[in-house]
C-alpha cells in the first residue's frame, strides 16, 4: 500500500502542477466523445497543435513578462506590422526569405528592448508604454498594408513554415517515419535524463520517489510522448510549426531553471529591492525579458503570416490577451515571482482546443466567448485556491 | 461578572504538519496591562490571530470567553464589534489619506447615505486628544512620522470603542523616546478602563508596564505571573522563555587581535535628490580585519543611508568621497560592484527588500553568489541543495527542510537566512543593519554567537544598532551618529550609554 499512499501524497503536493495537465486531458476528452472522435483525429490534432503555434511563442515571452511583474499589450500588432513588412519585403522588393526573416526578428527585438528602456529607465509603468506601443504599431500596419489592402505571399519556402511539414524518409503505409524517428528518440532522451537526474541525486543522498513511482512516471510520460508522435505522423508528421515551437520552448525551458540568467528573473519578479541588494541588476533583467518578448513577438507574426500566406491588416488583432489569457491559464501569478513556460503552453493548448472543439460541436461564437471566459476564471480561483494550501 | 475580561481555554491550532497553539490557556484580567511574551514562533501571534477571528471559528479548538459570553468570530469585523482590536507590527494606515479619515476608515460616520465630513473631523480631534497627539487631522498619514503613525493607530482603535486593545510588537519600529510616549499611553488607557495585551521583545518594557505575564514556548502556555504575587525579573522571564537561563546575553570574545583596515570610508557625503537633502556630511570610519564595529545613534541619524551609500548606492543618492577595500581604493556604482569587492549588506528590513519570500530557503541563500554554482553556465542545483542545507545546519535555521518557503518562517530563522545569503557570498566585512530587530532572545544569543565565530575567523563587521545594550555588548569600537555626521567615536572601555545618547541628541 506504499505505493498508493506515494502516489496520493505526489499528487497532494503537485495538484497545482498536475492540476492543468489534468484539465487538458478532460477537455479533450470532452470533445472527443462530443465530437463523435473527431477531436482525436490525426488531422485535427495536427491542425489545432498548428494554429496553437503563433499565440503559444507569444505565451512562452509573456510569462516572463507578468513574472517580473510587468504585462505588454503591444505584442500583437507588433506581430502584425512585422508580418506585414515581411510579406512587403517579399513581394515588393524580392528579399530573400532568410534576410526578411532576419529583419524581421531584429526589429522585434529591438521594438522589445525600446519598450523595456522606457519601462526600466524612464520608468513609465509597462501597462501604459506597451499600450502606446498597441496604437502606434496598430496605425504602422494599417500604414503598410493602406494601398494594397491585403498582401499575398507567393513565396512557398516563407509559407512552409506556417504550413508546411518536415521532409519524410520513407512513407509505409501512410505512416510517416521520421516522425515516428523523432518520437522515438525523444523518449530515449527523456528516460536518459530523468536516469542522470535521479542517479545525480543519489550520489548526494537526496530523497527520490520510490523505483515503482520512477518506473511509471516513465511509462506514463514515454506514452504520451509516443502517443502523440503517432496521432502525428499518422497525417504529415511534425509541422515546421511544431519543430520551432517546441524548440522555444525548450530554449526558455532551459533558460528558467537552470540558468542564472533565469533565477535572477524570478528573484527580480519575488521581490525587486531585495534583488536590487543582492547584486542583480534590475533594469538589465527587465531589458532582457522585453527584448525577448518582441524577438517572439516577431517569431509570432512570421508564423501567423506564413500560416495564412498573407499579411491582412487585422493581423495580430487580440493575440496579446490570447497570450495573456495562455499564460494565466498556465499558472502565472499576477504577484510575480511565479510561472513556468511550459505551464503557459498547455495554458495555450488548452485555450486553443476549446475553440477548436467548441467549434467541431458547431457551438455558437457567442457561447464559446462565455465559456473561454469561464475557463479562465476558473482555472485562476483553482490556481488561487491551491497555492495557499501549498507548503 | 468575573474577573477576568477574557479567558481563551485550551485553545488548539494545527497548520499543516505543525501544531502552533497546543492546549494553550490564556486569560486576561479586566482592566490590566497584560505582557504577552515568548521566542519567535513560541505561538504568540497565532493566539492573538485566533482572537481577534482572522483565524476564524472552526479553524481551531477551544473556547473563547470574552465578557463572560463564550464567542465564535469568523471574521476581524466580529471581533471589533465586540471591541477587541489588534494593532499590528506593520501599521493599517494608508498612506495617502489624511489622518481623519484613516481613523474612520471602515467605520465611517454618515449622516444618511454619504459621510459627514465635518463631524469625522470633529471626532477626529477628540481621538487625537485621547492619545496626546497635537497635529492637524487634516496632514496626510505619509507625512507623519512611524511613532505619530502608531499613535494614529490607537485613535482608531479609540474611534471602534476598544474594550480589549491588543499591540503587537508597538515600539519595535520606534527610537526610545517615541517608545517611553507609547508606554506612557498604555498606562493611561488602562486608567480610563481599556484592558490591554502587549506583546513585546523588549523585556525592559515588559517589567515597566505589565500587571501580568504569560509566558508561551513551542505553543504552550509555560506560566503566567502576576506583578503583586510573583517575583519578577528579566532573568527569570528568559529563563521560562527559551527553558534553560543564558548567563551573559553578550558571549564574549577572548582573542582580540586585529589587523589591517579592511574597510575605510573617508569624507563620505551623500545627497538625496527625493527628499532634497544633504543625507550624509563628511563621514569617515573603518574597520579592521577581525573587528566588530558598532554604529550607534538616533532613528534618522543617518546610519542606514551610510551603509547603502557604501553598498553600491541602490538608492541613487549623489554620492562623494573615497572607499577603500583591503588598502584598495573602490566605486561602487551599483551593489554588485560592492559584492565583488567583498562587502555585504544585510538588511534591517528583511522581508521589504532582504528575502524574497515567496521562495525557498536554498534560492535565498544562493541568490548572491549564483555564479560560484554555475558550471558550463548552468546552475549545478544539487550543490546546490548541499550547500543550502550546510547552511541550514551550521546557523541552526529551523524548518523541515530547504525547500522550505521563506514567507513561512519565523522572525529569527528568516534573519538566520538572510546572514546565511551574505555568507555565502563570503565577504571581508559584513555590514549588519539592526541585526536582531523583531526577533526573540534565543535566537539573538545564537546570532550574537556567531558573529563573534565570524571575526574569528577574519571578517570584519560593522554593526548599525538601535540597542545600546547591543551596542555595548557587541562592539570593539562605536562610532555614534547624528544628522548625517559622525559625532564621535569610542573605544569600548570608555563607551558608556550616557555618553552615546549625550553624543547622539547633541
Amino acid at each position: 500500500m506504499d505505493f498508493i499512499k506515494e502516489a496520493k501524497q505526489l499528487l497532494r503536493e503537485n495538484i497545482r502542477e498536475y492540476g492543468m495537465y489534468i484539465a487538458l486531458a478532460v477537455i479533450m476528452i470532452i470533445f472527443t466523445i462530443g465530437s463523435g472522435g473527431l477531436f482525436i483525429s490525426s488531422r485535427n490534432i495536427s491542425n489545432l497543435i498548428n494554429q496553437t503555434g503563433y499565440i503559444a511563442v507569444l505565451s512562452v515571452g509573456m510569462t516572463l513578462v507578468i513574472v517580473i511583474r510587468h504585462i505588454d499589450l503591444s505584442v500583437g500588432y507588433v506581430a502584425g506590422f512585422l508580418g506585414a513588412l515581411i510579406a512587403i519585403l517579399l513581394t515588393k522588393y524580392g528579399t530573400p526569405v532568410p534576410v526578411a526573416i532576419l529583419v524581421a526578428l531584429i526589429l522585434g527585438l529591438l521594438i522589445g528592448l525600446f519598450n523595456g528602456y522606457l519601462i526600466a529607465n524612464v520608468g513609465i509603468p509597462a501597462f501604459v508604454a506597451t499600450l502606446a506601443g498597441m496604437l502606434v504599431f496598430r496605425g504602422a500596419l494599417l500604414l503598410a498594408t493602406e494601398g494594397t489592402g491585403t498582401i499575398i505571399i507567393p513565396n512557398k519556402s516563407f509559407n512552409a513554415i506556417g504550413n508546411g511539414y518536415i521532409p519524410d524518409i520513407a512513407n509505409i503505409k501512410g505512416v510517416h517515419l521520421l516522425t515516428l524517428l523523432i518520437g522515438a528518440c525523444a523518449i530515449v532522451f527523456y528516460i536518459y535524463s530523468e536516469y542522470k537526474t535521479r542517479k545525480n541525486k543519489l550520489k548526494y543522498n537526496f530523497e527520490v520517489i520510490s523505483k515503482p513511482m520512477f518506473i511509471l512516471k516513465l511509462v506514463f510520460i514515454s506514452s504520451i510522448i509516443g502517443y502523440v508522435t503517432w496521432i502525428l505522423s499518422g497525417y504529415n508528421g511534425l509541422s515546421w510549426t511544431v519543430v520551432i515551437v517546441i524548440i522555444v520552448v525548450a530554449v526558455y525551458h532551459i533558460i528558467t531553471t537552470k540558468t542564472s540568467l533565469g533565477r535572477h528573473i524570478y528573484a527580480v519578479g519575488g521581490n525587486p529591492e531585495a534583488a536590487k541588494l543582492s547584486g542583480i541588476d534590475v533594469s538589465k533583467i527587465t531589458l532582457i525579458v522585453f527584448g525577448s518578448m518582441g524577438l517572439l513577438a516577431a517569431l509570432s507574426g512570421i508564423l501567423y503570416t506564413a500560416r495564412l500566406q498573407s499579411a491582412t491588416t487585422t493581423a495580430g488583432t487580440l493575440f496579446e490577451l490570447d497570450a495573456i489569457a495562455a499564460a494565466y491559464v498556465g499558472g502565472v501569478s499576477a504577484a510575480g515571482g511565479v510561472g513556468k513556460v511550459t505551464g503557459s503552453i498547455v495554458g495555450a493548448l488548452v485555450m486553443s482546443s476549446l475553440i477548436n472543439g467548441m467549434n467541431l460541436m458547431g457551438v455558437g461564437i457567442s457561447y464559446q466567448y462565455i465559456i473561454r471566459g469561464a475557463v479562465l476564471a476558473a482555472a485562476v480561483i483553482f490556481d488561487v485556491k491551491t497555492r495557499n494550501k501549498s507548503k | 461578572m468575573s474577573d477576568y475580561i477574557l479567558e481563551m481555554k485550551n485553545i488548539t491550532k494545527t497548520f499543516p504538519g505543525v501544531k502552533a497553539l497546543d492546549n494553550v490557556n490564556f486569560k486576561v484580567k479586566r482592566g490590566e496591562i497584560h505582557c504577552l511574551v515568548g521566542e519567535n514562533g513560541s505561538g504568540k501571534s497565532t493566539l492573538m490571530k485566533v482572537l481577534s477571528g482572522v483565524y476564524p471559528y472552526g479553524e481551531y479548538s477551544g473556547d473563547i470567553v470574552f465578557n463572560g459570553n463564550i464567542q465564535r468570530f469568523s471574521h476581524i469585523s466580529d471581533s471589533e464589534k465586540v471591541g477587541i482590536v489588534t494593532i499590528y507590527q506593520e501599521l493599517a494606515l494608508i498612506p495617502e489619506l489624511t489622518v481623519y479619515e484613516n481613523i474612520f476608515l471602515g467605520h465611517e460616520i454618515k449622516k444618511g447615505k454619504f459621510i459627514d465630513w465635518e463631524e469625522t473631523i470633529v471626532r477626529a480631534k477628540e481621538m487625537l486628544k485621547k492619545v496626546k497627539l497635537n497635529i492637524n487631522p487634516s496632514i496626510k498619514i505619509k507625512d507623519l512620522g512611524v511613532g505619530m503613525q502608531q499613535l494614529v493607530e490607537i485613535a482608531k482603535a479609540l474611534s471602534k470603542n476598544v474594550k480589549l486593545l491588543i499591540l503587537d510588537e508597538p515600539t519595535a519600529a520606534l527610537n526610545e523616546d517615541d517608545s517611553e510616549n507609547l508606554l506612557k499611553l498604555i498606562k493611561e488607557l488602562k486608567a480610563q478602563g481599556v484592558t490591554c495585551i502587549l506583546i513585546s521583545h523588549k523585556l525592559k518594557e515588559v517589567l515597566e508596564v505589565a500587571d501580568s505575564i504569560t509566558v508561551l514556548r513551542d505553543g504552550k502556555t509555560i506560566c503566567s505571573l502576576d506583578r503583586e504575587k510573583d517575583k519578577i525579573t528579566e532573568g527569570i522571564i528568559i529563563k521560562h522563555m527559551v527553558g534553560r537561563e543564558i548567563d551573559d546575553i553578550y558571549p564574549k570574545r577572548n582573542i582580540k587581535n586585529f589587523g589591517d583596515k579592511v574597510l575605510e570610508v573617508k569624507n563620505l557625503s551623500a545627497y538625496d535628490p527625493n527628499l532634497n537633502r544633504q543625507i550624509l556630511k563628511d563621514v569617515s570610519f573603518n574597520v579592521r580585519k577581525g573587528e566588530i564595529v558598532g554604529i550607534a545613534g538616533l532613528m534618522g541619524s543617518g546610519r542606514t543611508e551610510l551603509a547603502l551609500s557604501i553598498f553600491g548606492n541602490s538608492k541613487g543618492y549623489k554620492v562623494k568621497g573615497d572607499i577603500f577595500v583591503n588598502g584598495e581604493k573602490k566605486r561602487f556604482l551599483k551593489p554588485k560592484d560592492a559584492i565583488k569587492a567583498g562587502v555585504a549588506y544585510v538588511t534591517e528590513d528583511r522581508k521589504g527588500n532582504g528575502l524574497i519570500l515567496i521562495d525557498d530557503i536554498k534560492s535565498n541563500i544562493t541568490l548572491a553568489n549564483l555564479k560560484s554554482l554555475c558550471e558550463k553556465g548552468f546552475i549545478n542545483q544539487n550543490e546546490e541543495i548541499k550547500v543550502a542545507n550546510e547552511y541550514k545546519a551550521s546557523l541552526k535555521i529551523k524548518a523541515p527542510s530547504v525547500e522550505q518557503k521563506v514567507g513561512n518562517l519565523s522572525g529569527g530563522n528568516q534573519q538566520k537566512v538572510s546572514l546565511g545569503k551574505w555568507l555565502f557570498a563570503r565577504p571581508y566585512v559584513l555590514i549588519l543593519d539592526e541585526p536582531t530587530r523583531g526577533i526573540d532572545v534565543g535566537a539573538k544569543y545564537e546570532i550574537y554567537t556567531l558573529m563573534n565565530e565570524l571575526v574569528k575567523q577574519g571578517m570584519s563587521i560593522v554593526m548599525i544598532s538601535s540597542e545600546l545594550p547591543e551596542v555595548l555588548g557587541m562592539s570593539d569600537r562605536v562610532y555614534v551618529m547624528s544628522d548625517g555626521k559622525i559625532v564621535g567615536e569610542l573605544p569600548i572601555e570608555e563607551a558608556t550609554q550616557e555618553k552615546i545618547m549625550e553624543l547622539a541628541t547633541n
